[in-house]
């Protein structure tokens, strides 16, 4: 079954170019485009499936052996962002057909939009640390062209943005590899967990480990090195913001979660500790930013960073429930990320405005986008019974537990905050009266229509039914955060037992 | 030598981390040019800078002799730069296109993502440079 990791990641990218082929002809592009979302969505179920129960699937790439060859690795936290990164993929794709309909604009999205779902899946399987900074450089390219697709002055402005400060991420990424690989000689993570116990110098390993919290720190938009965010996430068309909001930062995080568990735990009281001042301070940050701002996009761009932190908090606190709470935060969040990002592109069709100074009777004209916008926000906010509580109880389980009051009083203080946030456009964007000087849009087909909410509907589903029956999600979160908390299986299914064994005993140097 | 190289990766570093804080676009994206360097020759140094062999095997042999240089962080360097290039090229699309567009290469005066004016609060209060 090893077959479904490389497809996992050859199936976008070779329809990505199948659809940069296809240029001329929307309706192909689309079609293939379709295909493809769903095809791999099945390739990322049976993916999972195999691992719930296998256990850890292991490829090295071209037959060559664990340490010298890459390898790609699915553990039970792979498969599972693997999955949900393919549900986002599909549903933005659905979503798109109505959403970005202007001619010049679909024949630039669907192929960058499979190369961004190839390059984040290839960044969840790796297992080889500079295979990842190369799958961070495709996901940048690939984020780029969509980001500036349509040519806006605010998108380019955005660009920039975005494209300054990640590529300095990537090159501080480069460097820590860089400087790692010079102490460890390997590149292999699974290698290099090992590796790194035997390094004299720790005062810089810890260095290399700082490096690798600002460069993954960029990437997740973690304080202070979030303003890219805020800057370019509202601006490109709704279904590129949504996948954006859902996927890219998440990418960061999970990398952050596989180095600081796998390599950097040689000194978890002074990186971890860093870590933990950085979650509350993103927490807090980025929900002031969410409540100064108006314009919904913006507004929701703030809570992704507030909601980075409670994730990297999570991680911070470094026991099994605080990371199966991580996990679980992560998969939770990403759906209910991209929903509020749809959501708020629906509003912006159905009603004429974004802008909660000039949006306003959605409740009473469009009652079911109403009802669809309040289980995302109120799951965002951690109202029980929707997921967001779980996930919000668990983390903070984990910090009362850790005895890390202040941390938990913080998280508590945050979600409150949240809820005001989501109260705030509930009660100007979506209760009031539609204000006399706002126009009303044309009213969309029947079948625009059912693209924009079906896929709004279904995610809003899986919120409720994650929050209904949170025990199967809890348990794959439980095996994940398990798993990465104690890598001794991961290293030994990717070098094999004799190896680690020998390793481990401090024998020096494999064969 | 590794004095040598610690010395250029310092002083690339440096220069580049000036060429980024200026408020001109097109400087900015010569300083990530430079900085992509910076880490490149860092890799390079990391393989241990000696003189050595070329990693070649002979033939009728399986493994190469023992005096061999280290080809990874040459190949990871070579990885780098075609990467770091590609993204200069498209950084330079988009800075010129921004100029076109925007007609200014200050970031400070770019506000059509995050307008001055539309937001209470953050955005009016966080610098007051010229617009």
């Amino acid at each position: 079954m090893s077959w479904l990791l490389a497809a996992a990641i050859v199936l976008p990218l070779a329809c990505g170019i199948l659809g940069l082929l296809l240029r001329p002809h929307r309706a192909m592009q689309q079609a293939v485009s379709l295909v493809a979302g769903i095809a791999h969505l099945g390739i990322a179920t049976s993916l999972l499936v195999t691992v719930w129960r296998e256990g850890i699937l292991v490829v090295q790439v071209g037959g060559w052996p664990a340490p010298f060859g890459i390898t790609l690795v699915a553990d039970h936290l792979s498969a599972a962002m693997v999955l949900i990164t393919s549900v986002m993929g599909a549903a933005t794709i659905v979503y798109a057909l109505c959403d970005i309909d202007e001619r010049a604009l679909v024949k630039d999205f669907h192929p960058p939009l499979q190369a961004l779902i190839g390059a984040v899946c290839g960044a969840f399987l790796t297992g080889d640390i500079f295979n990842l900074y190369v799958w961070f450089e495709v996901m940048l390219i690939a984020s780029l062209a969509l980001l500036i697709s349509g040519g806006r002055k605010a998108q380019l402005d955005g660009a920039v943005r975005y494209a300054a400060l990640s590529l300095v991420a990537t090159t501080l990424f480069l460097s820590g590899i860089g400087l790692l690989y010079g102490m460890t000689g390997t590149l292999n993570m699974a290698d290099l967990h090992l590796r790194v116990q035997q390094v004299e110098n720790q005062g810089l390993l810890s260095v290399v480990a700082i490096l690798f919290i600002v460069a993954f720190g960029i990437k997740a938009a973690v304080f202070p090195l979030f303003f890219w965010l805020p800057a370019s996430y509202h601006t490109p068309k709704v279904a590129v913001s949504a996948i954006f909001a859902g996927l890219l930062t998440k990418v960061g995080v999970y990398s952050m979660i596989r180095v600081f568990t796998l390599i950097f735990t040689h000194d978890v009281g002074y990186t971890h500790g860093i870590l933990l001042w950085t979650a509350g301070l993103t927490m807090v940050t980025g929900v002031l930013g969410a409540a100064s701002h108006n314009e919904l996009r913006r507004i929701l761009s703030f809570h992704i960073i507030s909601q980075i932190g409670y994730m990297v908090l999570g991680l911070a606190l470094f026991t099994p429930l605080a990371l199966v709470g991580a996990v679980f935060y992560i998969l939770h969040h990403i759906i209910v990320k991209a929903n509020l990002f749809f959501v708020a592109g629906a509003a912006e069709r159905l009603s004429g405005s974004s802008d909660l100074k000039t949006l306003g009777g959605v409740y009473r004209e469009q009652p079911l986008l109403a009802a669809l916008f309040f289980v995302p926000a109120f799951s965002l906010a951690g109202f029980p019974p929707l997921s967001g509580f779980w996930a919000k109880l668990l983390v903070i389980k984990a910090s009362v537990e850790s005895q890390q009051y202040w941390i938990a009083a913080v998280a508590l203080a945050v979600g409150l905050l949240t809820m005001y946030s989501m109260t705030k456009i509930w009660v100007n964007g979506i209760w009031k009266a539609r204000p006399a000087s706002a126009e009303k849009p044309p009213p969309l087909s029947r079948a625009n229509r059912a693209l924009l909410l079906g896929p709004i509907i279904c995610l809003a589903a899986m919120t409720l039914a994650i929050g209904l029956w949170p025990g199967p999600l809890y348990d794959l979160a439980e095996r994940a955060g398990h798993e990465v908390m104690d890598p001794s299986n991961y290293v030994e299914a990717v070098l094999g037992r004799s190896e680690t064994a020998a390793l481990g005993a401090g024998a020096g140097v494999g064969e | 030598m590794e004095t040598v190289i610690a010395v250029l990766v310092g002083v690339l570093m440096a220069s580049s981390v000036y060429l980024m804080l200026r408020r001109n676009l097109v400087r900015f994206v010569l300083g990530l040019a430079l900085i992509s360097h910076t880490a490149n020759l860092l890799i390079f140094s990391s393989g241990g800078l000696q003189a050595r062999f070329p990693p070649l095997i002979t033939p009728g042999e399986l493994v190469p002799g023992p005096d061999v240089a280290n080809a990874l962080p040459q190949a990871l360097m070579l990885t780098a730069i075609v990467i770091s290039f590609s993204v200069f090229a498209f950084l330079l699309v988009l800075a010129f296109r921004t100029y076109q567009r925007l007609e200014t290469v200050d970031p400070d005066s770019m506000r059509s993502a995050e307008p001055m004016a539309a937001g209470a609060g953050v955005d009016g209060s966080v610098s007051g440079g010229p617009q």
